[in-house]
């Protein structure tokens, strides 16, 4: 079937309390702020109300994709928004696999979903037709499992998304996740969560529909697709994200002292480690396919193929795992592992209950560090030695928190920043602005980033990559946190049209320019660009200041200035004032 | 020289679906719904991918089915859709055992790979490619 390419501008409301549903046309939306994260986080003002219970009814979900999505290549990812479980405050959430495609060709530019079932439900939606599914057969089951049950019982294949949670969203862990195509997730502050207050254990949402490219324009948007498809192809993102992937850059990080071990006791892991947990290490013992999103050639996700004797009489099984360099870093290098397979199962193992792994890796090296110290004992742990490197009781500890058998579990369930703030050992709680920290620790920026960076993520505004730029240079901290801010506001553009942030070398300002009017977007200018970027990540922050995120209250862990990072030790005041000039230049541009 | 379309290496296939959209985008859209080329897992991802598209028979068992011979012998193999002719009994797409004739819900006809080659240039982990027949 065929849609006018302003079809974008279609939003699907679904009320999960009434069981009903409408479609509105939000142009006044669309035209604004395009789409992605400039359209969601309008909806969610419009949605949320002010103060509300994260895991109410009250709360939206919002999923966005934008004018690029489905027209070109790497644009595929949907943004996810909500309030936050785990911060208290804005929740947004990237996810590619096939969720973009889906969402734009089932014929909407986003899905709001409001309310919460009575029952346990799953939501159908192909293409105009909205079905709402009794899911209580599936509640407590595994992500997996969820999508195998799925694909088989509902139509679509191969041009469908299944978004779904596993046992974590629905026993309400504040960093549950949702995951789709198995293998990637929305995996960042709690939209698993969020679903599983709601009652809702799944979507599924198949295309049938396709974009009409003006006749006027058919010419101009091929050459410009070429050419982008050109330097998607040919720049180093394709190799850099091809060949190894994300877990390319573990065993540099590392040798460069910016990559936290055992709760950043250092920050580099000795080099039998580094070598073990090191994206060579994985590509040469494990890997066994690369996968794609939808409509993006470079093909950066790896799969694992882990081969384990589980019970004797040569009884095999045979996992396939996703590895990026994250899950290494959060269930390999913080939890002090010494083997890739054990880095494997843990991996596994938090993606079966369906949770985010950074949250959780950073937690449980929390509760080590605590165990060690004596703050926690076995009557909290419920029996169980937490040492760096024991991967099956990680693996228990795991299950624990989802089962939640004590309290300890119950805030463990509820993020590091909450469970240090009950037993104690907040100088190593390593969360910031209430969400676990990621790998780095590389210098002054990478931590101004995770302060002050709308969604706490090092995808915010990369402080990671300026710390290695300015290495042996000079630089204020008022030249750093000007950068940063300029660098997230233009990721508010990236993350609106929607394109890969791996793709962000590809999608200069002249290129989007191009790429929007070939596809009869015009009047748009590189200065039109930017101050929407400023307009979109000001809406973001100002939800956060609504819901009561303040910076002069954020708390720093302590470990963060006693450990050497590349530029040497950090000081507590300069990231001080770097939180303040952060607050002074957004409030001085608004 | 007559060329047809062939899976040179499906373990290449990385799923991307750039083959669906270029198909697709011959005609000005961007989708996949006037694709004669799709991409689908093999039963889950970790399995890999199953690329479906005509094989260009010799002897296609589509073109013995049609009732008013839309489907003309291609030289080299596979079949060339007369539209004209066409009344849309689906018979051919039921005849393909393969599932490598589409269908346009539209025009209701079945969409017949071209052997065009498009989908093949934007495979840029060579999964596919044209060959001589």
């Amino acid at each position: 079937m065929l849609m006018k390419a302003e079809e974008l501008n279609r939003v699907l409301y679904v009320d999960l309390t009434k069981k009903d549903i409408k479609v509105k046309d939000r142009t006044d939306l669309f035209d604004a702020y395009l789409g992605g994260s400039g359209v969601a986080i309008k909806l969610l003002e419009e949605e949320c109300p002010t103060g509300i219970d994260p895991l109410s009814a009250a709360n939206p979900i919002i999923f966005a994709v934008g004018p690029l999505t489905a027209l070109y290549p790497s644009a595929s990812k949907t943004v996810a928004m909500f309030k936050s479980p785990l911060t208290g405050n804005l929740g947004e959430s990237h996810c590619g696999g096939r969720s973009a495609m889906a969402i734009r060709l089932a014929g909407y530019g986003a899905i709001v979903i409001t309310g919460s079932s009575d029952i346990l439900l799953y939501l159908v939606i192909d293409g105009d037709k909205v079905k709402f599914r009794d899911a209580s057969s599936i509640g407590g089951m595994d992500a997996q499992t969820v999508g195998r049950i799925l694909r088989e019982a509902e139509t679509g294949s191969g041009v469908r998304t299944i978004i779904r949670t596993g046992r974590a969203g629905g026993k309400l862990v504040r960093y549950a996740c949702a995951v789709s195509e198995t293998y990637r997730h929305f995996g960042r502050l709690g939209l698993g969560a969020v679903m599983g207050s709601k009652n809702l254990k799944a979507l599924v949402i198949s295309a049938d529909k396709s974009v009409e490219i003006p006749k006027a324009k058919r010419k101009e948007y091929r050459t410009v697709y070429d050419e982008i498809q050109d330097v998607v192809v040919k720049t180093d993102a394709m190799e850099k994200y091809h060949d190894l992937g994300t877990a390319g850059k573990l065993y540099e990080m590392n040798k460069l002292g910016g990559m936290a071990h055992k709760n950043l006791e250092s920050a580099s892991a000795p080099e039998s480690i580094a070598r073990e947990l090191s994206g060579e290490n994985f590509a040469n013992k494990f890997l066994s396919r690369r996968i794609s999103c939808s409509h993006c050639p470079v093909g950066c996700v790896h799969l694992a193929s882990l081969r384990e004797l589980y019970a004797p009489g040569h009884y095999f099984k045979t996992s396939t795992i996703p590895y990026d360099n994250e899950p290494i870093y959060a269930v390999g290098f913080m939890l002090g592992m010494e083997h890739a397979e054990d880095c494997l199962r843990l991996i596994d193992a938090v993606d079966s209950v369906a949770m985010d792994i950074i949250s959780t890796g950073v937690t449980l090296a929390w509760a080590t560090e605590a165990y060690a110290k004596g703050l926690i004992t076995k009557a909290h742990t419920d029996g169980l030695d937490l040492q760096w490197g024991d991967a099956q009781t990680y693996l228990a500890a795991i299950e624990k928190i989802v089962e939640m058998p004590t309290e300890f579990y119950q805030n463990l369930a509820m993020g590091v920043e909450h469970a240090s703030s009950v037993y104690g050992g907040q100088d190593y709680a390593l969360a910031f602005g209430g969400n676990e920290m990621p790998a780095y620790h590389t210098g002054i920026a990478c931590y101004i980033n995770n302060l002050t960076g709308a969604r706490h993520s090092h995808l915010d505004s990369a402080g990671y990559t300026l710390d290695q730029k300015l290495i042996g240079k000079e630089f204020s901290i008022e030249e750093v946190v000007k950068s940063l801010i300029a660098e997230e506001e233009w990721r508010q553009i990236l993350s609106s049209l929607v394109v890969c942030f791996f793709a962000r070398g590809v999608y200069t300002s002249e290129r989007v320019l191009k790429a929007m009017a070939a596809i009869g977007l015009e009047n748009w200018s590189p200065e039109k660009l930017e101050a929407v970027g400023r307009d979109i990540h000001r809406a973001k922050m100002n939800f956060k200041f609504r819901e009561g995120f303040d910076l002069a209250k954020l708390r720093i862990p302590k470990r963060i200035f006693e450990v050497p990072t590349p530029h040497g030790l950090l000081k507590e005041e300069d990231l001080r004032k770097a939180i303040a000039v952060y607050g002074e230049m957004i409030s001085a541009q608004k | 020289m007559v060329k047809k379309l062939a899976v040179l290496d499906v373990n290449q296939c990385i799923g991307c679906m750039e083959c669906m959209f270029a198909c697709t985008r011959r005609e000005g859209r961007a989708g996949f719904d006037k694709s004669a080329i799709r991409v689908r897992s093999a039963g889950g991802i970790e399995r890999g991918f199953v690329v479906v598209v005509c094989r260009a028979c010799e002897d296609p068992p589509c073109a013995k089915v049609c009732p008013t011979d839309a489907l003309r012998l291609r030289k080299g193999g596979g079949v060339i859709l007369n539209k004209d002719k066409c009344i849309g009994c689906g018979f051919c797409a039921q005849a393909c055992i393969m599932g490598a004739i589409f269908w346009d819900d539209e025009r209701d006809k079945p969409i017949v790979c071209k052997y065009c080659g498009d989908c093949a240039d934007y495979c840029v982990h060579n999964a596919i490619g044209l060959v001589d027949v």
